[in-house]
C-alpha cells in the first residue's frame, strides 16, 4: 500500500496572465510506513505537491493513487474518492491553530470523527486518545477554549483533529514553524513517536534540513515545480550543486566537515547528524595524535 | 477553489489607455457617458461607437475578456431590447396578441441597447486598463477639492486602498481554512440550504479571528511608522497628467465640438 503520484502537474489560473505552473511531472512513491521530508526553497511548489496528496487539488495530468485509488479525476466519482481519501491522509496545514473554532477543545477534536459518522462512546474514546497522544491531559483540557492555549498548545490541539480521524498517512506541512526551540523539540518527538508506535506514515515540509538529517528515510526536493532529487538523505545531501541550484543548504555538519576536509584535515565527511560528525571529527583528532 | 477570483478585472499591459493619467481617464469617463444621454442622434452614436471599438483595441485586452464584461447584464440589454420593440407608438408591423411591433420600436430598442452596451464596454475599459490602487489614487486626488466641506477624502480611500490590498489575503486565508476543514472531513458542497450555511462557521469562525488579528497588526505598524492621517502626506508615485492625457482631453473637446455641431445643424 502506498501513495503513488504519476507525472503529476498542476497550473494555477490557467489561461490569464497569472497564470503560473506549479508542478511539472513529478512522479514518486511514498511507501507505506516510510517517513519521507520533503524540501525547497519558497514558491518550489511544496505546497501544492502536498495538496494533492489527499485530493485538495486535482491534477491537471496525471494521476494521484493512494493505495491504488485514483484521485486524479476532478468527476464528481472523483470527487467522493478524494474525500474517502481525506479519511486515509490526515493533512496538517502550515500554522493549523488557526482552523480552530469550536468552543472547548473537545468539540474541535470531535470535528473529524463526526464528520466520518462516529458517535458516542467511540467518539469520545478517540478525542481522548488523539489528545493524549498529542501530551494533552484529557480531563484537564477537554472543557477549556483553544484560544485560552498557548501557540505551541493550540497547535497540539490542530493536530490532535487530525490524529483523531485515524489515518495511515500523515501529511504535515512546516509543523514546527513559528514554535520556540523547546516546543519545537517536543513536537519533533511527539511525530517520530507517532511513526515509530502508531507506524504512521509520515510526509512533512521542511526548511530545517539538521531535522530533515535526523528524522527522514527519504528526502524529495523540489525546484521549480519540477523533483531535483529524491534520495536517502545521506545521498541526497552530498549532491551539494543540485542542493544549491535548488536554493538548499546542506546541513550545518555537513558544511563543517566539508571545510575541514578543503583546509586539509582528513575527516570522513559524510556524516549529516550532530552525533555522527563529532564522532567524525574526534577519530580523525586522534589519528592525528 | 477560490484562487481563479482576480480581484476587479484589471489587465496588466502598457498601452495607451494603461498609461495614461487614472483622474483624466475617470474625468473623461463620466463626460463621455454623459455625453452618450444627451446626443442621441444616429450620427452620433456611429461616432460613440467607433470610438469604443478604437479604444477596445488601443487597450490590448483580449476583446473576448472585454466582452465577457458583457455577459452578466446580457438579460438586462435584451429585456430593455424587447420591452421598447413593442412599447412604441408608430407605423406598425405585425401584431402578437395585445402587442404590437412598430418600426420606430425597432429603432428604439437598437439604440437603447446600443447605449447600455457603450457605457458597459467603456466603464469596463477604464477597470480593465487601471489598477484599482490608481483607481483609489485618482478618487482621493479628485475628491480632495471637498475636503474644504469635510470629505475625508484621503481617509476614504486610504479605506478603500486596505480593503482592496486585503481581499486577495483573505480569499487566500479562506481557501487554506477551507482546505484545512476539508481535510478533517467537512462537506461544503452538498446538503440543504441550512445544511450548508451550519457548515460555513467552521469556516467563518477561524477567518473573522485572524481577520480581526490582521486589522490590529495593520493598526499597529501604521502608527509605527508614524501615519497621523493624510495632512501633508506625499505619495511615491505621484500621479502625473501627461502628452496622452492632453491629446486625450483635446480629442473629447473637438468630438464635443462636433457632436454640438451635428446637433445644432439638424
Amino acid at each position: 500500500m502506498s501513495i503513488e503520484l504519476k507525472q503529476v502537474s498542476y497550473t494555477y489560473m490557467p489561461k490569464t496572465p497569472y497564470e503560473h505552473k506549479a508542478l511539472d511531472a513529478v512522479s514518486f512513491t511514498l511507501e507505506e510506513g516510510s517517513f519521507t521530508a520533503i524540501a525547497g526553497h519558497t514558491g518550489s511548489g511544496k505546497s501544492t505537491l502536498v495538496q494533492h496528496l489527499n485530493g485538495l487539488l486535482h491534477p491537471e495530468n496525471g494521476q494521484v493513487l493512494v493505495d491504488g485509488t485514483d484521485l486524479a479525476a476532478s468527476s464528481k466519482q472523483g470527487r467522493k474518492e478524494a474525500m474517502a481519501a481525506r479519511n486515509k491522509v490526515g493533512m496538517v496545514f502550515q500554522y493549523p491553530e488557526q482552523q480552530l473554532f469550536e468552543e472547548t477543545i473537545a468539540a474541535d477534536i470531535a470535528f473529524g470523527p463526526k464528520n466520518q459518522g462516529i458517535e458516542g462512546k467511540e467518539l469520545e474514546e478517540r478525542i481522548k486518545e488523539s489528545m493524549e497522544l498529542m501530551g494533552l491531559a484529557y480531563d484537564e483540557f477537554k472543557d477549556r477554549s483553544p484560544f485560552q492555549l498557548s501557540g505551541g498548545q493550540k497547535r497540539r490541539v490542530a493536530i490532535a483533529g487530525v490524529l483523531a480521524l485515524h489515518p495511515k498517512y500523515l501529511v504535515l506541512d512546516e509543523p514546527t514553524a513559528g514554535l520556540d526551540p523547546l516546543g519545537r523539540e517536543a513536537l519533533i518527538q511527539t511525530i517520530c513517536k507517532l511513526h515509530k508506535k502508531w507506524k504512521l506514515t509520515i510526509v512533512f515540509v521542511s526548511h530545517n534540513m539538521e531535522d530533515i538529517a535526523r528524522l527522514a528515510d527519504s528526502v524529495i526536493i523540489m525546484n521549480h515545480g519540477k523533483m531535483a532529487i529524491k534520495a536517502a538523505p545521506q545521498e541526497a545531501f552530498m549532491q551539494t550543486e543540485l542542493l544549491q541550484a535548488a536554493g538548499l543548504q546542506e546541513p550545518a555538519m555537513l558544511h563543517l566537515l566539508h571545510r575541514l576536509r578543503e583546509a586539509g584535515i582528513p575527516v570522513n565527511d559524510n556524516a549529516i547528524e550532530l552525533e555522527t560528525g563529532i564522532k567524525a571529527i574526534r577519530e580523525a583528532l586522534s589519528d592525528a595524535e | 477553489m477560490l484562487s481563479n477570483i482576480t480581484i476587479g478585472q484589471y489587465f496588466p499591459g502598457n498601452s495607451i489607455l494603461h498609461r495614461m493619467d487614472p483622474r483624466v481617464k475617470v474625468l473623461l469617463l463620466l463626460l463621455f457617458l454623459l455625453e452618450v444621454f444627451l446626443f442621441s442622434n444616429a450620427v452620433a452614436y456611429g461616432i460613440f461607437s467607433a470610438i469604443t471599438l478604437v479604444m477596445m483595441l488601443l487597450s490590448g485586452v483580449p476583446l473576448c475578456m472585454l466582452l465577457r464584461s458583457l455577459k452578466p447584464l446580457w438579460w438586462i440589454i435584451l429585456f430593455t431590447f424587447v420591452i421598447h420593440l413593442f412599447s412604441n407608438p408608430g407605423t406598425p408591423i405585425a401584431t402578437v396578441w395585445l402587442f404590437t411591433l412598430t418600426w420606430e420600436g425597432i429603432q428604439m430598442g437598437c439604440f437603447i441597447s446600443l447605449r447600455l452596451i457603450l457605457l458597459i464596454l467603456m466603464s469596463s475599459l477604464l477597470t480593465f486598463t487601471t489598477s484599482p490602487l490608481k483607481l483609489t489614487d485618482a478618487m482621493e486626488s479628485l475628491l480632495s477639492p471637498f475636503r474644504r466641506f469635510g470629505l475625508p477624502a484621503h481617509e476614504l480611500a486610504m479605506m478603500m486602498t486596505i480593503a482592496l490590498r486585503f481581499i486577495p489575503t483573505l480569499i487566500e486565508e479562506t481557501d487554506k481554512i477551507m482546505k484545512a476543514q476539508q481535510s478533517r472531513g467537512a462537506d461544503f458542497t452538498t446538503g440543504n440550504v441550512m445544511k450548508r450555511l451550519r457548515n460555513m462557521v467552521p469556516i467563518l469562525v477561524p477567518l473573522f479571528l485572524s481577520a480581526f488579528r490582521r486589522a490590529d497588526e495593520l493598526a499597529m505598524a501604521m502608527e509605527a511608522r508614524c501615519y497621523r492621517g493624510g495632512i501633508g502626506r506625499t505619495q511615491m508615485k505621484s500621479l502625473k497628467t501627461g502628452g496622452i492625457d492632453y491629446l486625450a482631453i483635446g480629442g473629447f473637446v473637438i468630438l464635443t465640438a462636433a457632436l454640438l455641431g451635428i446637433k445644432l445643424s439638424t
